[in-house]
């Protein structure tokens, strides 16, 4: 007599290769990273065959035309946006998070989690929209300048849109803190804000960093939002005011004049690679930030 | 100042942060809806859309967006599961979990322009789609893949352990576990993680323009994977940035309405009452 029944072994089949499937689609999500590194990057690197790295990285004269390919405008532009909407939108979304998690009543703090949730359901292309009809009518009449379009414009954009970022893993962060050490911190006579900003920050700030570091990602890579405001000419930027462009949204500008395997184009790649290489660097500290947070 | 004033002022300015937060989102969703809803009509949400004279309408983009969603859902949906199963369920702590990890939270932070390049190397180029509907929809997958992944391997996780013992203890294989308990009991989860990201690829833009393109078929309803797709989003801002149409901005207060009323349906529709039963389910404790 057979002990395991045929029936039961074509289970224990289907049991074994089943895991296989499950290794399988799991491996996928390294091959495509990879994929990506390997494809963006090799097309982004023919550049310099062309062009040297020094140019490309430190010139800011973009002129794929008379075949100059300097990016430096871009880069600068996209490293200022990305500061200033965090300077514009961190402060905001961290008090939001302190309010959420400690001060806002009960049913005010359930209307606010479904409403963080909107803000990223509401698509880049609508914020982006709004900002070229609110935003920039708004700065060229109260600053007083002539266009709008430019830096601060797309960086009050961008600081909305980083808001549920912040917000939502900051006051993660802050509701994890063990609720003995704020109840020791006031028992001890300290005042709600002294228990927040002596006690609950410091605890919550590997959380926090996390938080804004992953708002500054999301914030160099936005594309279509800054596109629309940004005024989109490559020179580098030297007013808040002055219409300019950044890696992403030069990238969506020109990509489809450009033919495939030219310079241009390559230029265009070899920025996304900058782009991605940026991302890639801010998921390796954010990876260090959670292994400290262990110890 | 003394520390108990200090402690009102900081007060009332968290207040003030939670107001400007909320007050800011009202405010651009009454906008966008004040501003687009009189634009909405049965012509304009229907119609055929015009490169040149005004009056045109989103009828294919509409169709367009839903069906590139549907696809990339159908080739995401499976391989997240799968992916989302083995790091919950299988995956021991080693050097190749770690690295499907680090690549899963690497690819959920490429910016979606990146992709949008990736996808026309890969799909338009080299595999010779061209820009079409298919391209758009594979490439959308590669958004749409980590968020899924952690979103089901949350919602596995979540799944008691002592349903899996018993399952197990009645003499199931692992794969019988899964599939008749462990997934039937995380699927609120799973399904509220598909609604937010169906959410955030409907109104995706960078990753379609050069993978589906800018232009739409000649019919309105128009299954054909290989054709151009243009969606509701890319149209917003080809309209704005190169449209040619004298009623761009009509068209584009128009199809932003719709862009968010969509979305808020479908938000409604799926994730608010499930976050609210699974609050309740979490208080009910275990």
């Amino acid at each position: 007599m057979q002990l395991v029944s045929k029936e039961h072994k074509t289970k224990l089949l289907y049991d074994h290769y089943m895991r296989y499937l499950f290794i399988a689609s799991a491996s996928l999500m390294t091959i495509i990273i990879v994929t990506i590194i390997v494809f963006v990057g090799g097309q982004g690197l023919l550049t310099f065959k062309e062009v040297s790295p020094f140019d490309f990285f430190f010139s800011a004269k973009w002129d794929p035309m008379g075949l100059e390919y300097g990016a430096l405008s871009f880069i600068v532009g996209s490293l200022a946006v990305t500061v200033l909407s965090i300077l514009l939108g961190a402060p905001l979304g961290l008090a939001g998070a302190i309010f959420m998690a400690k001060i806002a009543p009960a049913w005010l703090s359930k209307i606010m989690r479904p409403a963080t949730d909107l803000y990223v359901a509401i698509p880049s292309v609508v914020y982006g929209f709004v900002g070229l009809t609110i935003i920039v009518p708004f700065i060229r009449t109260y600053f007083n300048v002539n266009i709008g379009f430019g830096l601060l414009a797309a960086s009050i954009i961008l600081a909305i849109m980083i808001l549920p970022t912040i917000v939502s893993i900051s006051e993660d962060a802050l509701r994890a803190v063990p609720k003995s050490l704020e109840e020791a911190s006031l028992a001890l006579g300290a005042t709600r804000w002294q228990t927040i900003w002596h006690v609950l920050l410091p605890s919550a700030l590997p959380g926090i960093l996390t938080s804004i570091i992953l708002a500054m990602a999301r914030a160099v890579g936005e594309t279509m939002a800054v596109q629309m405001v940004i005024g989109n000419t490559p020179q580098l930027a030297t007013s808040l005011f002055m219409p300019t462009s950044t890696l992403p949204s030069e990238i969506v500008v020109e990509m489809g004049n450009t033919p495939f395997g030219s310079a241009w184009g390559n230029a265009l790649f070899l920025m996304a690679f900058v782009l991605l290489v940026l991302s890639l660097l801010m998921i390796l500290i954010i990876r260090r930030i959670a292994r400290k947070k262990v110890i | 100042m003394s520390a108990k004033v200090f402690d009102k002022l900081a007060t009332l300015l968290m207040w003030l942060a939670g107001i400007v937060i909320l007050g800011i989102l009202a405010a651009f969703l009454l906008f966008i809806l004040y501003k687009g809803v009189p634009v909405l009509s049965w012509d304009f949400i229907f119609g055929k859309s015009s490169d040149i004279q005004a009056g045109g309408g989103v009828g294919a983009q509409l169709f367009n967006s839903f069906y590139i969603l549907l696809l990339s859902l159908l080739v995401s949906i499976p391989l997240a599961i799968g992916a989302g199963v083995y790091l919950a369920e299988y995956a021991s702590d080693n050097k190749l979990t770690d690295l499907i990890r680090l690549s899963t939270e690497s690819l959920a932070t490429v910016p979606s322009i990146v992709l949008g390049l990736f996808g026309m190397i890969i799909f338009v180029n080299a595999l010779g789609m061209g820009f079409s509907i298919i391209g758009g929809a594979l490439t959308l997958t590669l958004l749409n893949l980590p968020v899924l992944v952690r979103v089901t391997e949350e919602a596995v996780r979540n799944v008691p352990v002592h349903y899996r013992e018993a399952s197990l203890a009645l003499g199931a294989t692992k794969w019988q576990t899964i599939w008749r308990v462990v997934l039937p009991n995380s699927l609120p989860g799973i399904i509220t993680g598909i609604t937010l990201t169906a959410g955030r690829a409907l109104g995706e833009t960078a990753i379609l323009i050069f993978t589906a393109g800018t232009t739409v078929g000649r019919q309105i309803v128009n299954f054909d994977v290989t054709s151009a797709g243009e969606t509701l989003a890319v149209h917003l801002w080809y309209v704005m940035a190169v449209g040619l149409v004298p009623d761009r901005v009509e068209i584009a207060n128009g199809s932003g309405a719709l862009l968010v009323i969509t979305i808020l349906i479908l938000n409604l529709l799926f994730t608010i009452p499930s976050r609210i039963l699974q609050r309740k389910l979490g208080a009910g404790g275990h």
